[in-house]
């Protein structure tokens, strides 16, 4: 471990904590009123390290779905990370042995993927894992404060609390969609056909997490035939 | 059952992260799955954030309130910090004045 990458890695991670406390403090709140433990919630966090995944999942095991359904909707959610841990191991310093990789995968996060793409310098082992060592812990923890704390707080609070995660969502989607005019579509179209699906009767056979799998990719495959990226990563 | 839903998600999860990063080093070159790839983030959390979002608080009129909030401080490049924050201070808000009108 080189100890000046190291630090420079808690440097650079130490927002991103503060921030996923915050968030994964609402996912407590949220877990422990779909029935899980303080134990379970913070569990949850510490192993998966993704707010839209275990979201989802959350959503899954309180409609008591099956394991297949939990397995099928993380796979398509959680898809993105694979083109991301991609991406990072072009990246990555060719001394990183497979051992380090099996670590960095665990915590490649969409904000961890960023900062550790805009570091200017290849990326060395100890300056990941100075970079997620932060963010893990203050995702684990918020979401044990959440979860021990949601029950005490007044209903309001907790009513407030509970948009907290669709917010970072919305203020996810939307810069880039403001950016990028085909974005701005596909999530549109999303919207529409998750609306659709909830409101039509037709579709009440339909649980929250297939629905979520079915938008996602509909949504994305019609984005990626309709506006394919150009090579530098812009769209038509 | 809990703790095996648990298991089958960190799985399913870390395979995604890990398989990648190790196994294939080669760049994706198909245009059409990079774009799909691509869109997945925007459409999955938009599809999750609608309509859920609207019944997530005490009153959709809060709902409507957190979502006017979240998207206009999005609109303006807020951290996700802020625009999270702010939309849960509009629902509290929304849902003390509610009476009150």
């Amino acid at each position: 471990m080189k100890k000046q990458d190291f630090q420079c890695g808690l440097k650079d991670g130490a927002p991103i904590a503060l921030g996923y406390f915050s968030v994964s403090f609402s996912f407590g709140i949220l877990a422990l009123g779909g029935g899980l433990t303080v134990f379970q919630a913070a569990l949850t966090s510490l192993t998966n390290v993704t707010s839209a995944g275990q979201f989802a999942g959350l959503q899954i095991i309180i409609a008591g779905g099956t394991l297949l359904e939990m397995a099928v909707t993380q796979l398509i959610i959680n898809l993105r990370y694979a083109l991301m841990s991609l991406s990072l191991s072009q990246k990555l310093s060719e001394r990183v042995t497979f051992w380090q990789r099996l670590i960095i995968a665990f915590a490649n996060t969409d904000e961890i993927f960023a900062v550790a793409m805009a570091h200017g310098r290849e990326l060395s082992f100890s300056y990941m894992a100075g970079l997620q060592i932060l963010p893990v812990i203050g995702w684990t923890a918020g979401t044990a404060v959440g979860a021990a704390a949601g029950s005490m707080l007044p209903e309001a609070v907790n009513s407030a609390l509970s948009v907290a995660l669709y917010g970072m969502f919305i203020a996810v989607v939307i810069p880039e969609a403001k950016k990028v005019r085909s974005v701005l579509a596909t999530a549109a179209l999303a919207l529409l056909m998750s609306c659709v699906i909830y409101y039509l009767p037709v579709f009440s056979g339909i649980s929250a997490g297939v629905s979520i799998i079915i938008c996602t990719v509909a949504a994305s495959a019609a984005g990626a035939v309709l506006f394919p990226l150009h090579e530098e990563g812009g769209t038509e | 059952m809990v703790y095996v839903y648990i298991a089958v998600m960190a799985f399913v999860t870390y395979l995604i992260r890990v398989i990648p990063l190790t196994v294939f080093r080669k760049k994706i070159e198909n245009r059409y799955i990079q774009s799909f790839l691509y869109y997945v983030p925007y459409t999955c959390l938009t599809a999750m954030t609608f309509p859920a979002i609207l019944y997530a608080t005490e009153s959709i009129w809060s709902a409507l309130a957190g979502v006017a909030v979240a998207a206009a401080l999005a609109f303006y490049n807020k951290s996700l910090l802020t625009v999270a924050a702010f939309a849960c201070a509009a629902v509290f808000l929304t849902e003390q004045l509610l009476p009150v009108l």
